[in-house]
C-alpha cells in the first residue's frame, strides 16, 4: 500500500482532533515550563486548517494538503511553535512536491524534510528540550524501519513510537531554547510541550493509514 | 480568580477597539489583521517604527504609538506573539517611503514571526531593519538558554528610536540608536503573585504568601530563585546588585532610573522602590538625571516590578526629552 491524499487529509483531521482533545494537557504542560498558551495555539491553528481541506481541488496531492496545513499554521498560531511546525509542514510539503502517492522512502523523506525546517527555524539541537527530541528519533526510526522493508504504515508506526518515547525523554533534559530555557534545573522533571504535541501529531499519521 | 471580561477569547479584540475609541485622536485600529496605527501614518520621509508580541502587557505596546514614539502596534493573543500577516500589514502601513524599524522583544514566538514578517515585507520591496531587545540580567547563562529576554529596557528603546525618527534620522541611524540604547539599559524584576491568562483561568505558577520570585520576565514564567518575602528595600538591593555587577557604572555617570509596575502592585508601593534605588545608586556615584515610574509593561495583574537603569549620553538624553504623543506617554507637545 502507499499513502495517497485521503490519508494526508485524514491524517490533518485526526491531528485537529488530537490536538483539541489534549488541549488541556498542553496547555498544562507549559504553563509548568513555559507561558501555558501552546494547547490554546496549537487547536487555534488546526481548527483554521479544517475549512480549507474542504476547499481544495479535487487533484490535490498529498504535498498540496500539507501545503495549505503550513500556511495556515503560520498565519493562525502565533508564538514559537507557528513558524516552527509552519515550516515543519512546508519543507514536509515540498519534499514530496507533485507526487500522487508516497511509499516508505517517500516518507522518511517527508519526515527528515519537516525535522530540517524546525532546526532551520528554530536553531536548536538534539538534547535542548525542545520538539527536535521528538521529531529527530522519529525520523531515525522511521528510516530504520524502511531500510528493513516496512510498509508505510510500519514506518509510520515506528516513527510516532519513537516520538513518544523521545517525549517522555525530554523530562530528564536542561532546556537550552524557548521560555524553558530559563528555568534551569527547575525544568527537569517536566515534559516539553512542543516534543508531546510533536509525537500526538505523528500518532495521527499512523492512525490516519489504517 | 475573578475578571472583567466577557469571552476570553474576545478579550484583546474588545480591548484594542476599547483602546482605539478612547485614543481616536492619536490612534486608528485596524481589526482584520489586527494592528494599532498612528492617525497620521504613514509619515513621508521618515522611518516608520513597529513593534509587537503577545498581549497582557498593556500599555506596551499599543499605548506608544503616537508621535515620537511608535508607528504601529501588533498585539498578539495574550501572551502570544502575533503571527506574520498583521506584522507585515503594520510594516506596510507605516512605511513612509525610508523604510521600517522592527523592534522586537528576545523571546523566541515573537524573534521567529518577526523574522518571518520582515522576510515578507522585504519581498514586497520594504527595507526593514530589526532591533531585538535583551535587557533581562536575570538570564546569567545566556549561551545556553534563548539568551536575555526583552523586558523593561523595550519601552526605553522605543522612546528613544521614536524620537530619532520624528526628527528624520534615516533607517541606519534610527536602528543604531536603538541598538545603543538596549546596548546601554539593564533590566531586573520581582513577582510578589503570579497572574492568570484569561483562556487558561489558572494563574501561570504558584508562590506562597510569604513567597516572592526574583528574575522573572514578563509572562508569569519563573525567574531565577525563590525566596522568602522582604522588607521593599532588600529587594530593590536584590535587584539593583546584579545590574550594578553586569554593567560596570563609573562614578559621575547619568542615568534613566526606570521603576515598572507588573500591573498588580499600586504606585504607592513603586515610590517605595523608587526611594531606594535613587539612594543605592547615589552611593555608587551614580545620578538619576531622568526617571520613569508607573505600569509601562506589565505581566496582566501580576503585582511586582522591575528596576531598569539605562546609561545616558547627551544625545540619548536629548531623544528622551523630545516631545511625544501616545496614550501612555505625552510630554513636550
Amino acid at each position: 500500500m502507499t499513502l495517497g491524499t485521503d490519508w494526508a487529509v485524514a491524517w490533518v483531521r485526526r491531528a485537529a482532533e488530537v490536538i483539541a482533545e489534549h488541549r488541556v494537557e498542553l496547555i498544562t504542560l507549559d504553563r509548568e515550563i513555559g507561558d501555558g498558551d501552546h494547547g490554546e495555539n496549537l487547536d487555534r491553528g488546526f481548527t483554521a486548517v479544517l475549512p480549507k481541506l474542504d476547499a481544495l481541488p479535487g487533484d490535490s496531492t498529498p504535498g498540496d494538503v500539507l501545503k495549505v496545513v503550513a500556511t495556515t499554521l503560520i498565519s493562525t498560531v502565533g508564538g514559537a511553535s507557528g513558524p516552527l511546525f509552519g515550516t515543519a509542514y512546508l519543507k514536509a510539503s515540498g519534499a514530496i512536491a507533485g507526487r500522487a502517492e508516497i511509499d516508505a522512502t517517500g516518507l522518511v523523506e517527508l519526515l527528515t524534510a519537516a525535522r530540517d525546517g524546525v532546526v532551520l527555524r528554530g536553531k536548536a539541537e538534539a538534547g535542548d528540550k525542545t520538539m527536535i527530541d521528538a521529531w529527530t528519533p522519529a525520523v531515525d526510526a522511521a528510516a530504520a524501519a524502511a531500510e528493513s522493508g516496512s510498509d508505510e504504515r510500519e514506518v509510520l508506526e515506528a516513527a510516532a513510537a519513537a516520538a513518544e518515547a523521545g517525549a517522555v525523554a525530554t523530562e530528564s533534559l536542561v532546556a537550552h531554547k524557548g521560555r524553558a530555557s530559563y528555568l534551569g534545573e527547575r525544568a527537569v522533571g517536566h515534559r516539553d510541550p512542543g516534543a508531546q504535541s510533536s509525537a500526538l501529531i505523528l500518532r495521527a499519521a499512523v492512525e490516519a493509514a489504517r | 480568580m475573578k475578571k472583567l471580561i466577557n469571552d476570553p477569547k474576545n478579550v484583546v479584540q474588545e480591548s484594542v477597539a476599547g483602546f482605539a475609541a478612547a485614543h481616536s485622536d492619536i490612534v486608528t485600529a485596524s481589526t482584520d489583521p489586527l494592528f494599532i496605527v498612528r492617525s497620521d501614518a504613514p509619515v513621508a520621509g521618515k522611518v516608520g517604527i513597529v513593534s509587537g508580541g503577545g498581549s497582557g502587557h498593556e500599555p506596551l505596546h499599543g499605548g506608544f504609538v503616537g508621535h515620537g514614539m511608535l508607528g504601529a502596534a501588533v498585539p498578539g493573543p495574550v501572551f502570544t506573539s502575533p503571527t506574520p500577516d498583521p506584522i507585515v500589514a503594520a510594516t506596510k502601513a507605516v512605511d513612509g517611503g525610508a523604510g521600517v524599524l522592527h523592534i522586537v522583544k528576545n523571546y523566541t514566538g515573537d524573534v521567529l514571526n518577526f523574522e518571518t514578517a520582515a522576510d515578507l515585507a522585504a519581498a514586497d520591496g520594504i527595507e526593514v531593519r530589526s532591533v531585538v531587545t535583551n535587557d533581562d540580567v536575570a538570564v546569567q547563562d545566556s549561551l545556553y538558554t534563548a539568551g536575555r529576554r526583552g523586558v523593561g529596557g523595550t519601552v526605553l528603546v522605543e522612546k528613544i528610536a521614536g524620537a530619532a525618527a520624528e526628527r528624520g534620522d534615516a533607517l541606519d541611524e534610527v536602528a543604531a540608536i536603538a541598538e545603543r540604547v538596549n546596548a546601554n539599559v539593564r533590566t531586573m524584576g520581582v513577582a510578589l503573585t503570579p497572574c492568570v491568562v484569561p483562556h487558561a483561568g489558572e494563574p501561570s505558577f504558584t508562590l506562597g504568601d510569604d513567597e516572592i520570585e526574583i528574575g522573572i520576565g514578563i509572562h508569569g514564567e519563573p525567574g531565577r530563585e525563590r525566596i522568602a518575602l522582604e522588607p521593599a528595600d532588600a529587594i530593590v538591593d536584590r535587584l539593583l546588585a546584579p545590574i550594578l555587577d553586569d554593567f560596570p557604572f563609573e562614578s559621575g555617570q547619568s542615568v534613566l532610573l526606570f521603576v515598572n509596575g507588573m500591573g498588580g502592585t499600586p504606585l504607592v508601593e513603586l515610590y517605595i522602590v523608587y526611594r531606594h534605588a535613587v539612594e543605592v545608586l547615589a552611593q555608587r556615584g551614580i545620578t538619576v538625571v531622568r526617571n520613569l515610574v508607573g505600569n509601562y509593561i506589565t505581566a496582566l495583574e501580576m503585582q511586582g516590578a522591575s528596576i531598569s537603569v539605562l546609561k545616558l549620553d547627551d544625545e540619548m538624553t536629548e531623544l528622551w526629552d523630545a516631545p511625544v504623543q501616545t496614550a501612555a506617554l505625552r510630554w513636550g507637545r
